[in-house]
């Protein structure tokens, strides 16, 4: 991004109201989740750990919870609506035609707005993106977890608008 | 019929973004900046690159309508548009656009298919970071636009003289926020 900024401004806007707008009735954390969720399957380290860590901070659990949604989200204490939507996410990773009607008549039984279904997709398909271009140019992350989880409360308070990744 | 309620006979992105206007027009100002604003590449080249992926990706939206674009850009060259979809490496684009491409499908399966090699055969053949940059950027953007319009199944028109004219409006206005519905 410091590389590219012009580029950087719409994806961090995007970044923003897709993730932190609180005019939305998935929570923040459900949505960091679901892009967590998107870049574990990608394999994108930085992604899955800046986000996964965001999801922490918001639902208010340990990693060990966050790394068991990615391991196998059906088997995890979550609302059976959101288990439909990462089910949706995942099929969206692996391609658009991949969400079958199914899935979304599913989702929809379960509650789920158009919005949110919207959402999901967009997330999913965002990160599909935002991994690719993170491992795409091999760009530098730290290894050590811990380092994410530590700078998710600032994070969460700064937003993704006006990325200083040097800070 | 697409999976969630979106303005009825509008094709593909643009009824999605209608739907979601706080999330389309930052998309809409992406391809905007990527697509048209500035960099080495030429807007016909982006244009090829977006198509290229997209139709590795197999979204029959996209790949039309950009390859309707770019054909508008390449002007008398535009045969060069087809003949690279079907057969990249066989095409009459330049070696540095043929190294350029094959990183974008590399990209198109996951950012770590790119290895080095990829971008040493892009820079050998006169490659710089900035085009590297943006073709990285285009096959990831394309990785999400192809998603977003496949995977809400938006409506994908089947006649070519629609994406003629999508692409025609595209090569020229580029990319504008359609007009918000009350």
């Amino acid at each position: 991004m410091a590389f590219s900024p012009q580029t950087a401004k719409p994806l961090n806007a995007l970044a923003e109201v897709l993730l932190r707008d609180d005019d939305n009735t998935l929570t923040r954390g459900e949505r960091e989740l679901i892009g967590a969720y998107v870049s574990s399957l990608n394999d994108c380290f930085f992604c899955q750990n800046v986000h996964g860590a965001m999801a922490q901070y918001y639902m208010n659990c340990d990693m060990e919870f966050i790394d068991e949604i990615k391991k196998d989200f059906q088997s995890v204490p979550i609302s059976e609506k959101l288990k439909v939507l990462l089910s949706i996410a995942a099929s969206v990773q692996k391609g658009g035609k991949n969400v079958t009607a199914g899935q979304i008549e599913e989702a929809k039984n379960l509650g789920a707005t158009d919005k949110e279904i919207h959402d999901t997709v967009l997330i999913a398909a965002a990160f599909c993106m935002f991994n690719r271009y993170v491992d795409g140019l091999a760009t530098w992350a730290p290894q050590d977890r811990q380092f994410y989880v530590n700078r998710a409360p600032m994070r969460a308070e700064e937003g993704y608008a006006d990325l200083d990744l040097y800070k | 019929m697409a999976h969630i309620k979106v303005p009825e006979g509008v094709p593909g992105i643009r009824s999605l973004v209608m739907f979601r206007p706080e999330t389309g027009k930052h998309l809409y100002d992406l391809a905007q900046i990527l697509l048209r604003g500035e960099s080495p590449l030429l807007e016909a080249e982006r244009e090829l690159i977006a198509a290229y992926v997209s139709y590795r990706n197999n979204c029959t939206f996209c790949w039309n309508s950009h390859a309707a674009a770019a054909r508008c850009l390449y002007g008398d060259e535009k045969n060069i548009v087809d003949e690279t979809l079907k057969n990249m490496q066989r095409s009459n684009i330049s070696d540095k656009m043929k190294a350029l491409l094959n990183i974008a499908a590399r990209v198109q399966v996951l950012g770590k298919e790119v290895k080095p090699e990829d971008i040493k055969a892009a820079r050998e053949l006169g490659a710089n970071d900035r085009e590297i940059h943006d073709t990285v950027l285009i096959a990831a953007t394309f990785s999400m636009f192809n998603r977003y319009v496949d995977g809400l199944a938006s409506f994908t028109p089947t006649d070519p003289e629609e994406y003629n004219a999508m692409g025609k409006r595209m090569a020229e206005k580029g990319y504008v926020m359609p007009p918000q519905s009350k």
